[in-house]
């Protein structure tokens, strides 16, 4: 169940200069079913994948992303954002049944 | 005739006809066909992207059609005062155009992402950028592809 996957995150700094910018990487465990595909029974496989991701900096949002099912299965996704202030680094997954897959990392800005 | 015409120009008019077809109040096709200029327009709102500013990082043959690496970037100083706000990723020879859809803000830092992609045949990347003065840049790719990324 989407609940219980622990997302893969990695920032390729923990300590960084005001200014300076953090690439981050993060892997997480999903289906991601087309909703194209059918089973053996021919019938249609129901779409189930994550569509929104958020990665927030202190409750700022610093990088976001739609995902269609042309995303590959269990999604991976690497972006940089440009440090500002010391705090935590929130990254969340949607999934199309409501429920979330929540990760954190914190930076530490000098 | 259709022995003189390559398999992209068969194709286009294949489009072209199935187009007619809609246009002239016939039923529509079983199988949605792919709409990725419809969806570019969209996200545009008619405007015509100028070609440049925009770079795809994608192999040119891609052997597993399931997870492709792609990488997109924008030129953008990415301040406050001009800054990439969002990037659309489509691809053309899918069953649905829509990959993916990156929103940065003057925070992001720099306007790159990557991610992995699902290809079902051999086709083209679109990738277009809209800055927050409401311009639109683009940029795209060919990807050729073994192995599909539809159980195919």
């Amino acid at each position: 169940m989407a609940t219980n996957v622990r997302p893969r995150i990695r920032l390729d700094k923990k300590q960084a200069k005001k200014g300076e910018l953090v690439e981050v990487k993060a892997l997480v465990s999903h289906v991601m079913e087309t909703g194209q595909r059918r089973d053996a029974s021919g019938k249609i496989v129901p779409r189930k994948i994550l569509n929104k991701f958020v990665c927030t900096v202190n409750g700022k949002e610093v990088f976001a992303a739609d995902f269609e099912p042309a995303v590959s299965a269990n999604p991976y996704i690497q972006f940089k954002f440009k440090a500002q202030e010391s705090g935590k680094v929130v990254l969340t997954w949607f999934d199309d049944d409501g429920s979330t897959i929540v990760g954190e990392e914190s930076i530490a800005v000098s | 005739m259709i022995a003189a015409l390559n398999r992209r120009q068969a194709l286009a008019i294949g489009v072209s006809a199935a187009t007619t077809a809609i246009l002239g109040g016939s039923v529509l096709p079983a199988a949605a066909a792919n709409d990725y200029e419809d969806l570019i327009k969209k996200f545009t709102g008619g405007k015509v992207p100028t070609v440049g500013r925009v770079k795809i990082d994608a192999p040119e043959i891609a052997e597993n059609g399931n997870t492709v690496p792609m990488t997109i970037m924008v030129e953008s100083p990415m301040t406050p005062a001009s800054y990439v706000t969002e990037v659309l990723v489509v691809a053309d020879g899918n069953p649905r155009a829509g990959v993916a859809t990156f929103r940065f803000t003057p925070d992001s830092g720099i306007a790159e992402a990557n991610t992995r992609i699902r290809l079902a045949s051999t086709q083209w990347l679109h990738v277009v950028a809209k800055t927050n003065d409401g311009a639109f840049f683009m940029a795209k790719k060919e990807v050729k592809v073994t192995i599909g990324g539809c159980g195919g």
